[in-house]
């Protein structure tokens, strides 16, 4: 009898396991099901939450946070107290999506979410900034009480990139992404006999002049970039279009330009075909890497280009900054309110000491070598030699940013920017490798953004 | 009595039901309902565009259609068979022999029960982190090309992952030394119940180690060599992990190395659960066929022999 009662004990423990399973699961899709529609309703912040969501793909505003937010103090690894409120940072990194797609079904999940489940603030790049701008769950700017007017010495096209169809602003930055032409200091003197930016500009004041800049370090053994992809943001941003045009992708003669120069680069030798990020990729911010630019903003060169690293070229103060053939913008990172957000005075205040603040701004760049969103700040700092970057060797790049800035035109950009780039560059490394002609290649992309965006059509 | 007696059977083979009740719910909720819904999904238009919700609308076949009409469907079917193929040949020909050679009591192989584990041990390692490792070792900066142009046997690097039979290789060299020991293992366990004697009787009669090995331990070994095809084919149409991290999800180059889930995962880019839809009922039928097909091979020589 006692086994009995047992085995009937341990049967239903294992199905009533079982259904438990299943009915979580259900009551997870009906909640995605609910949502989507309208979330106005909560877009009125309700009394402050004991928790604050943040939801980024790297570690670069939580460093922000701690090193510049007054009064912010980490208490763990992901974990940070403001006053009595407690941070939680929900870092996802942006490989395969990954970020967007954790953002997206928690997004969905808001309107159900408990108060303190709630994202209330996450971060977007400009590649697919209108993505959520678009939609009902950013919140407008003017709803957390900033007004115009404190916005005022911020650059326009930060703000441009985050207005929605409505002209509704939802989003704003710290920082601003002009780039650079960021040249291996010791290369320049070895093959063009100076290092200095206006003798180094001279030689690469255009594509025709750059080309011949990459034979003669080809001579001497550099590669001009480290790989094809390095000189893909000066083109894309310079396109006459977006790169969808009434629901069909359209391939821009200016991004033609630079697959015709880079097939050029790649068959002589001059540049590799890499991804961007890779191992292969990083070598060349070692002297050993034998590369002698790369293209990017202050962001890649303060956060990404190994500067903390011993033997570095940043770390020894190895690179120099120029404008380049052409000017361009990359990346960069808005700061949104989520709708339905439980601190929305708090995301408010945090948007405002990060992106307003003349001070916390100006101790960014002193101390990350940042260039941020604050015109009259940066003029300012342009003329002042305290600011000048140490993985620069010394050179202050600030106005040359700021001439950069004030040209960004985002006019062409466009909700699936970010798609097409990724797929347009994994495509054409095909045709670079030799292993496809560029129409197999073209062909190839067509697929995979039909894939990717099956409301598409393609050329 | 007998009445009694059948009752008694009765309520004792109702435990029975009891007990079976866990696997068939769970066979129901993991396996059955995703089956079917899987089939109903794959008539709908049912993506998401950004943040928007598309469908789910009615479009009947149109998903297969596409699918089917594109015609790059069948080179993803392609480059997976190739692959498992290419895996599967050196897998089955050295766990045959390993397992002949564990099985020979003649040979009297020392520690064997190191080998037996050894060669199992690459099973083991997740097969992410397996092909990333073999990623970072072929790089053009890697190992790999380092030893090799250290020996002076090449004096450029070897960009493996431009290369079709380079990737193609890989993932199927990696698939190879991950499954083997397992095959290994299960044909080692066919082996040993082959009855000892009809090796003695074998012997007394004179053949020789290669005969023994054709007339009666393939033989004899079928039906474990069936399941091992078809679970390996299988397992090879649903070939994903290692091909996916290799090559960044690409299958470059020129997705000379995309099998079907990956192409499957491409789909779900955009949450586009019709095509995902269509796509795994198609794959569906496609292992349905291909394990038919091996099944009624390999059965027909018995046949033929009675």
């Amino acid at each position: 009898m006692k086994k009995r009662i047992f085995s009937m004990l341990l049967a239903s423990a294992m199905v009533f396991g079982l259904v438990a399973c299943g009915s979580n699961t259900d009551t997870a899709t009906t909640g995605d099901a609910a949502t989507g529609g309208d979330t106005t309703e909560q877009t009125t912040a309700a009394a402050d939450g004991s928790v604050l969501n943040i939801y980024c793909w790297n570690e670069e505003f939580k460093s922000r946070v701690t090193d510049h937010y007054p009064g912010y103090e980490a208490t763990g690894d992901n974990e940070g107290k403001i006053g009595d409120v407690t941070v939680k940072w929900n870092i996802t990194p942006n490989e395969n999506n990954a970020y967007q797609n954790n953002l997206d079904e928690n997004l969905l999940k808001q309107a159900d979410a408990a108060a303190n489940d709630k994202i209330d603030l996450f971060l977007v790049e400009a590649d697919y900034a209108l993505k959520y701008v678009d939609t009902d769950y950013t919140m407008p700017v003017a709803d957390l009480g900033i007004t115009e007017d404190e916005l005022a010495n911020q650059y326009k096209y930060t703000q441009d990139v985050m207005t929605d169809s409505n002209g509704v602003l939802k989003g704003l930055s710290w920082q601003g992404c002009p780039g650079t032409f960021i040249y291996n200091r010791e290369a320049a003197k070895e093959v063009l006999g100076s290092d200095d930016p206006a003798d180094v500009q001279a030689a690469v004041s255009d594509w025709n002049k750059f080309a011949d800049t990459a034979s003669k370090m080809q001579a001497a053994g550099y590669k001009m970039t480290a790989t094809a992809n390095d000189s893909y943001r000066v083109f894309s941003n310079n396109v006459s279009g977006q790169w969808v045009q009434d629901g069909k992708v359209v391939v821009d003669d200016n991004i033609k330009n630079w697959v015709e120069m880079s097939k050029k680069m790649v068959d002589a030798g001059q540049t590799g075909t890499q991804d961007l990020w890779g191992d292969d990729w990083n070598k060349g911010f070692y002297p050993d890497g034998k590369v002698f630019s790369y293209f990017g903003p202050a962001w890649l060169i303060n956060f990404c280009m190994a500067a903390d690293q011993e033997g570095s070229i940043a770390n020894q103060g190895g690179w120099g900054a120029c404008e380049g053939p052409q000017g361009f913008f990359w990346g960069g990172t808005w700061i949104c309110a989520a709708a339905g957000t439980d601190n929305a005075d708090l995301v408010a205040d945090i948007m405002r000491q990060l992106t307003t603040n003349e001070d916390v701004m100006l101790d960014i760049v002193k101390k990350d070598s940042d260039f941020v969103n604050n015109k009259p700040a940066m003029e300012k700092c342009a003329e002042d030699d305290s600011y000048a970057f140490d993985v620069f060797g010394g050179q202050n790049p600030i106005a040359m940013y700021c001439a950069g800035a004030e040209k960004i035109d985002l006019s062409n950009q466009g909700a699936y920017d970010q798609g097409c780039n990724e797929e347009f560059q994994k495509a054409m490394k095909n045709y670079f490798d030799g292993n496809a002609t560029y129409d197999e290649a073209i062909e190839q992309f067509n697929k995979a953004i039909v894939e990717k965006y099956p409301e598409l059509t393609t050329e | 009595m007998e009445k009694n007696n059948n009752k008694a059977v009765i309520k004792y083979n109702r435990w029975g039901y009891i007990f079976l009740i866990p696997f068939v719910v769970t066979y129901v909720i993991f396996q059955l309902i995703p089956l079917c819904s899987t089939i109903y999904n794959s008539f709908f238009e049912n993506y998401r565009s950004g943040l928007t919700q598309i469908g789910p609308n009615f479009v009947g076949l149109e998903n297969y259609k596409a699918l089917l009409g594109g015609g790059e469907l069948l080179g993803y079917l392609k480059n997976t068979l190739i692959m498992w193929v290419l895996g599967f040949v050196p897998q089955i020909f050295f766990s045959l022999l390993l397992g002949a050679w564990f099985s020979d009591p003649a040979l009297r192989l020392k520690c064997q029960r190191f080998f037996k584990t050894v060669i199992y041990l690459p099973n083991l390692i997740m097969a992410s982190a397996f092909a990333m490792l073999f990623f970072t070792l072929f790089s053009d900066t890697g190992p790999v090309n380092d030893i090799l142009i250290g020996l002076g046997i090449i004096h450029q690097p070897y960009q493996f992952m431009i290369h079709v039979g380079s990737v193609r290789g890989l993932v199927a060299f990696m698939n190879f030394i991950m499954w083997f020991g397992n095959t290994t293992i299960l044909l080692l366990a066919g082996m040993l119940g082959i009855d000892s004697s009809l090796y003695e009787a074998a012997e007394v009669d004179g053949a020789s180690a290669t005969q023994i090995f054709y007339r009666i331990t393939l033989p004899l070994l079928k039906p474990i060599l069936l399941y091992v095809m078809v679970t390996s084919l299988i397992g090879g149409l649903q070939m994903f992990d290692v091909p996916q991290i290799l090559t960044n999800g690409n299958g470059d180059p020129m997705r000379s190395a995309m099998t079907m889930i990956m192409y499957l995962n491409k789909h779900l880019y955009s949450k586009n659960y019709g095509m995902g839809g269509a796509l795994s009922v198609l794959l569906f039928f496609v292992t349905g066929v291909l394990s038919i097909i091996i099944f009624k091979t390999m059965n027909q020589p018995e046949k033929e022999a009675k």
